[in-house]
């Protein structure tokens, strides 16, 4: 059945639109099968037939309907944590038009295909897939070296399954004893407890006992994944929504909700990681359960640690491609309802956006060292959640390509790097930094995620002016100007004794 | 130097906070004004120095295999770990800085001594820069409605009140005497700020001794002439920053608030900030917090909920936007007090001040700000920041809380302050060195009868000299946040309220962010100024050289020769690029260890060049009033019994001792 049948009434007329911080707006409402529209009504306040409201119904996360008299309130909580109230007059209207957003909503959020059984797929060796070495650059660029240490290998896999009888696999003890020369040491970091990890053996899990691998050290560094970690999600959301609550009352609940604690240990053991590639020198292999969920969460925080090429725009495109949507995230089950909604289902959980937070904690710390800007990470959220591209659908690769994902839609980053939209994504303040960035996960370095979870809440705009202050001041910045000026000379920074060092120099072959 | 028994110690280890394999080793020396710590064998010498003035407690610990650890505790919020390898010379260090730290005469104050080598007339320009009665004309005042009043000339009504005061033109010199006389320590209605857009005005006294019914006609006709000096108004705000409970008690004692019906015309309002000693016991739970080792999230935040310090820094700006607002929005004068008025009353009027007036967020004018309504109305610097060995229960972080609120809103608003964080820190840092003359002393007079201006050097010279490091490279004087009154959202955004590690956790850098987006764009600005100079150079070069048609060669090598380097240093690269310890595990692994590279720590050099210009960053030192010594205030002792008016205490107290 077509979603257009559903909608049994398609447009209504005076129809008002509040959202928190903005002036109301009256006009028309339509319903089409994707959008939600408010047009502003002619002669009024907008301009005629100006479009105020562009609403992917995919968006919507929960409709709350209140009836009184002859007319009704409709509370759209979208998934992005905008609230939006529409006023409808007509109490039929009123509730056509939320049964057809839920019907919607529903129609929309069908699981794809059989998910348990992709993952058995992978299931029989016990290791779901390879990742290679990511390209860390050692030393400094300038000197364009090629790395005189040998580079390390970070791998991800899912549990081995040992289960209850301790089962061993040779194929796999020795792929993974490939990994490593004779003599050497590496680790293993398992993102759950020793405990939990134990527990998984009587459901046919486990981890890698010691005798079979004595070459690999095993980490225990439990991270919180599932339910709880939608629950804390949630939890926070609504604290951030309350704003009757006094000071000791709005600590109480950022604690209780641990989101921050989240955030910290998923840091810390993505430094973890990196630090036993880059000071240990060893090479590391992450896993959790199946692999899928907080293995890739501290695969690629530690990425963007590592390697400078993982902070560019292109390069962290790449990176999710690479670690989140190949390495088959299950997006469409963890991302099928945002905070708001009240439909319990056990499979959302709320990794990415986690990823995406310590990334923010990231560019908090280094303001400098990554080239894309907090509107690419709040972009991405949006998108992950409800979007018009088909990037972030389906749960793994198998699935898009039954459903000819790559047919059938357009690609997010395509979108993004177009020259218009791709300068709204960039940092000002990116220079290119060659080290590896560590960062510090001391709970005063940690900070909520204002622009995301106040998104809807607060006015930016002080703090929007401070960027375009920021962006004034270096837009019309040296480096530009100098090369503007002079076409003779050029002014090149590079990396030289820890230092940047903006040199001033004749271009080659001129006087 | 009586008091040193101990001048050096050798093999004296410095621990560091985050991570115990940084032990440092050196020799330790006891000096007149600092303790110094040297590091053995580096190549650049590292040094920390801490003024005695800066240290708020040492505590011996118990003596351990490595020796006798020795914790100090500074005012600026350093805390610096040392083991001393004798027991008995850790006890000589122990008893010379109990005595070092605890000066008891001005004259042993390191502003004594201190030289910045300016000759007099220097010293004498420097006292110059801020003039309070050139603020005032800048206010617009004297004008119709207000004027200079005299009265306390000698200070004859109010010892704690400066010599020049502004009252309202139609207020007689009877009409204040007298009603100097039915406040607390004779702190009459006297201006702090005029708005001259709308006439209305803040005024800020001492509490009404009211009790259960007294008045008092001349403090009734001070009030009205409050109001009548702003015709557009026909009533005032009188505001009392007490949480009412508190106040009520004081009229058990004589004391109290303004009885709406006795005076006419007044809207009352009570604001409850609370009193010096919860102030005094949030921070040191605050301070707690932030000392604890490897916390989880959780016992961070939980921590700092339960220190309350985030409530009632959030209560002190609530006053001030309630005020800010009465005066920008409705154009009602306000009348502001607490019990002595030289506390809350100060903190509430600054804030206010800064939120109305622009100029406040200036460089200059922030330092006019506090000269007015902190120096020149008596708030009591000695007894608040302990720099003469006092009464614990006296000291208490009021300005510490002032300055935070500036942070919070700098946070808040970023385009609209002239200066920067660092700013902030230096002056509070300065607070308590006693390095500077302009917070000596609890008032106006006592610093008249010490000679401060023709002993020691003025801090606002220092801090002007050096502006540039100051400097908010965001701030412009056209922008639209620099424009007019800071409207701070009303409602309760508690979220806005951030944990300030900049300054609480300002000596572990390790905890900041690793690249400074102030610096780098004050560093842009510069390198753009040299380029600029540097292109025009080379521009009339080229132009020379393309007329003479010069020599390939001999051209090239002058060209590399000009060729200049400039250092764009966008980041602590050594201590971004070393990793702080994310496990315990790996230290049993045979490791590597690989060289951590270049790991020293500027907030702990201090070169002799350092020390003169007195950068606190570099002059390493001292955390807050609240250390261990103070645990004893917590629980009061005593009882019943409550302060009369001359008991030296806060009014309030009664309260505390009393709830």
């Amino acid at each position: 059945m077509e979603f257009s049948e559903l909608i049994k009434t398609a447009t209504v007329e005076n129809v008002l639109l509040s959202c928190a911080g903005l002036p109301a707006v009256k006009g028309t409402l339509c319903i089409t099968s994707h959008h939600l529209l408010l047009s502003s009504c002619p002669g009024g306040d907008g301009q005629a037939g100006t479009v105020e409201l562009w609403l992917l119904i995919r968006n919507v996360d929960a409709v709350e309907k209140r009836l009184a008299n002859s007319s009704g309130t409709i509370t759209l909580r979208c998934k992005d944590l905008k609230v939006l109230q529409l006023e409808i007059p007509g109490m039929e209207e009123c509730l056509n038009i939320a049964s057809s957003i839920e019907v919607r909503f529903w129609v929309g959020s069908e699981p794809g295909p059989s998910h348990a059984r992709v993952q058995r797929l992978a299931g029989e060796s016990g290791r779901l897939q390879w990742l290679e070495a990511p390209p860390i650059l050692w030393g400094s660029p300038s000197s364009g070296c090629p790395p005189s240490l040998a580079p390390q290998a970070m791998l991800r896999s899912s549990q081995p399954l040992t289960g209850p009888n301790r089962k061993r696999c040779r194929e796999d003890e020795t792929l993974l004893g490939t990994v490593l020369d004779e003599g050497e040491r590496g680790f293993i970091i398992d993102t759950r407890s020793a405990q939990a990890a134990k527990q998984a053996r009587m459901t046919g899990g486990g981890t890698e006992p010691k005798s079979s691998y004595p070459q690999w050290r095993r980490l225990h560094r439990p991270l919180e994944r599932g339910r709880p970690l939608q629950e804390s999600f949630i939890k926070l959301v609504d604290a951030c929504n309350d704003t009757a609550i006094n000071m000791d009352r709005w600590l109480n609940r950022l604690e209780s909700c641990r989101w921050l604690s989240h955030v910290k240990a998923a840091l810390s053991t993505a430094c973890l990681a990196a630090q036993c590639m880059d000071r240990e020198e060893a090479n590391v292999l992450v896993h959790g359960a199946e692999g899928t969920d907080t293995t890739l969460l501290v695969t690629a925080l530690a990425q963007v640690i590592l390697d400078p090429s993982c902070r560019t725009l292109v390069g962290f495109q790449g990176l999710l491609e690479r670690e989140w949507i190949e390495a088959g995230h299950p997006f469409h089950l963890r991302c099928a309802r945002s905070a708001y909604s009240h439909a319990r289902l056990k499979q959302e959980a709320p990794l990415f956006l986690l990823f995406l937070d310590c990334v923010w904690q990231l560019s908090r710390q280094f303001p400098f060292s990554l080239e894309f800007s907090e509107c690419l990470l709040l972009t991405l959220f949006d998108n992950a959640y409800a979007s018009a591209y088909g990037t972030f659908l389906c749960n793994n690769e198998k699935e898009r390509c039954l459903c000819k994902v790559k047919e059938n839609t357009h690609s997010l980053w395509a979108w993004l790097n177009q020259p218009g939209e791709r300068k709204k994504y960039l940092n000002p303040l990116y220079l290119p930094n060659a080290l590896v960035i560590w960062p510090s996960v001391e709970p005063q370095s940690i900070q909520l995620w204002q622009g995301l979870f106040f998104r809807w809440i607060r006015s930016s705009q002080y703090l929007d002016e401070a960027w375009a202050e920021i962006q004034r001041k270096v837009g019309s910045g040296l480096v530009q100007q100098i090369n503007k000026k002079h076409q003779n000379w050029v002014c090149v920074c590079h990396l030289e004794n820890n230092d940047w060092l903006l040199r001033f120099q004749p271009v080659q072959g001129q006087t | 130097m009586e008091h040193i028994r101990m001048p050096k110690v050798e093999n004296v280890r410095l621990l560091d906070r985050l991570s115990s394999r940084k032990a440092a080793l050196g020799t330790l020396y006891l000096t007149a004004t600092h303790v110094i710590f040297v590091e053995n064998g580096s190549e650049t010498r590292k040094e920390t120095w801490v003024l005695h003035s800066q240290i708020s407690s040492i505590e011996k610990q118990a003596t351990t295999a490595t020796g006798c650890p020795l914790l100090i505790r500074c005012k600026n919020f350093q805390v610096i770990q040392l083991v001393i390898p004798q027991e008995r010379d850790c006890h000589d260090v122990y008893i010379s800085l109990i005595r070092l730290a605890r000066p008891v005469k001005y004259e042993e104050l390191y502003c004594f001594s201190f030289n910045p080598k300016l000759d007099k007339e220097e010293r004498e320009q420097g006292w110059k820069l801020v003039d309070l009665n050139e603020e005032y004309n800048r206010m617009g005042i004297p004008n119709n409605y207000w004027q200079i009043s005299d009265v306390n000339r000698d200070y004859g009504v109010c010892d704690s009140y400066p010599t020049e005061v502004y009252v309202p033109k139609s207020a007689t010199a009877h009409i204040i005497v007298g009603s100097s006389k039915f406040r607390s320590r004779r702190r009459f209605p006297a201006l702090s700020y005029y708005c001259k857009d709308n006439n209305a005005s803040i005024c800020r006294s001492s509490q009404p001794l009211s009790g259960f019914s007294a008045r008092c006609l001349e403090d009734e006709q001070m009030l009205q002439a409050i109001r009548k000096a702003n015709p557009g108004s026909d009533f005032i705000y009188v505001v009392d920053t007490r949480p009412k409970l508190n106040a009520m008690a004081n009229r058990a004692a004589g004391k109290g608030y303004e009885n709406e019906d006795n005076y006419s015309n007044i809207k009352f309002q009570f604001i409850g900030i609370e009193n010096i000693h919860v102030m005094r016991n949030s921070l040191q739970k605050m301070l707690e917090v932030c000392e604890l080792k490897s916390p989880s999230m959780s016992d961070f935040l939980w921590g700092l909920e339960n220190s309350g310090w985030l409530k009632h820094i959030k209560a002190i700006m609530d006053a001030g936007i309630f005020i800010a607002k009465a005066v920008a929005e409705e154009g009602v004068s306000v009348l502001v007090h607490c019990s002595d008025g030289w506390d809350r009353t100060a903190q509430v009027c600054s804030v206010a001040s800064l939120l109305l007036d622009p100029y406040y967020r200036t460089m200059k004018g922030f330092m006019v700000l506090i000269e007015k309504d902190w120096v020149s109305f008596g708030h009591k610097f000695n007894h608040r920041y302990g720099n003469l060995d006092g009464d614990p229960k006296e000291i208490s972080p009021v300005i510490d809380q002032f300055i935070e609120c500036v942070w919070q809103l700098m946070e808040q608003f970023p385009c609209a302050f002239e200066f920067n964080e660092r700013f902030l820190i230096h002056i509070q840092h300065h607070i308590y060195s006693c390095q500077f003359g302009n917070f000596l002393c609890n008032s106006q007079k006592e610093r008249r009868e010490l000679k401060i201006q023709e002993r020691t050097y003025s801090l606002w010279a220092h801090l002007w000299k050096n502006r540039a490091d100051y400097m908010n490279p965001l701030y412009r004087s056209d922008h639209s946040q620099t424009q007019g009154t800071l409207r701070s959202q009303m409602a309760p955004c508690n979220f806005l309220y951030k944990f300030w590690s900049g300054m609480y956790n300002r000596f572990e850098k390790g905890l900041h962010p690793r690249q400074s987006v102030t610096d780098y764009l004050m560093a842009v600005k510069e390198e753009t100024q040299q380029l600029e100079e540097e292109l025009q150079v080379l521009g009339e070069r080229l132009a020379n050289l393309q007329k003479s048609q010069l020599n390939d060669n001999k051209d090239k090598s002058k060209q590399q020769e000009r060729s200049k380097q400039l250092r764009l240093s966008t980041s602590n690269n050594s201590l971004a690029n070393t990793p702080q310890e994310y496990s315990n595990d790996l230290k049993s692994f045979p490791s590597r260890s690989p060289s951590q590279g270049d790991e020293e720590d500027s907030a702990l050099i201090l070169t002799q060049d350092n020390l003169k210009s007195s950068d606190p960053d570099l002059s390493a030192n001292s955390d807050q009033e609240s250390g261990v010594e103070d645990l004893s205030c917590r629980s009061p002792s005593g009882g019943g019994c409550l302060p009369s008016e001359d008991s030296g205490k806060d009014s309030d107290e009664a309260v505390f001792l009393a709830v």
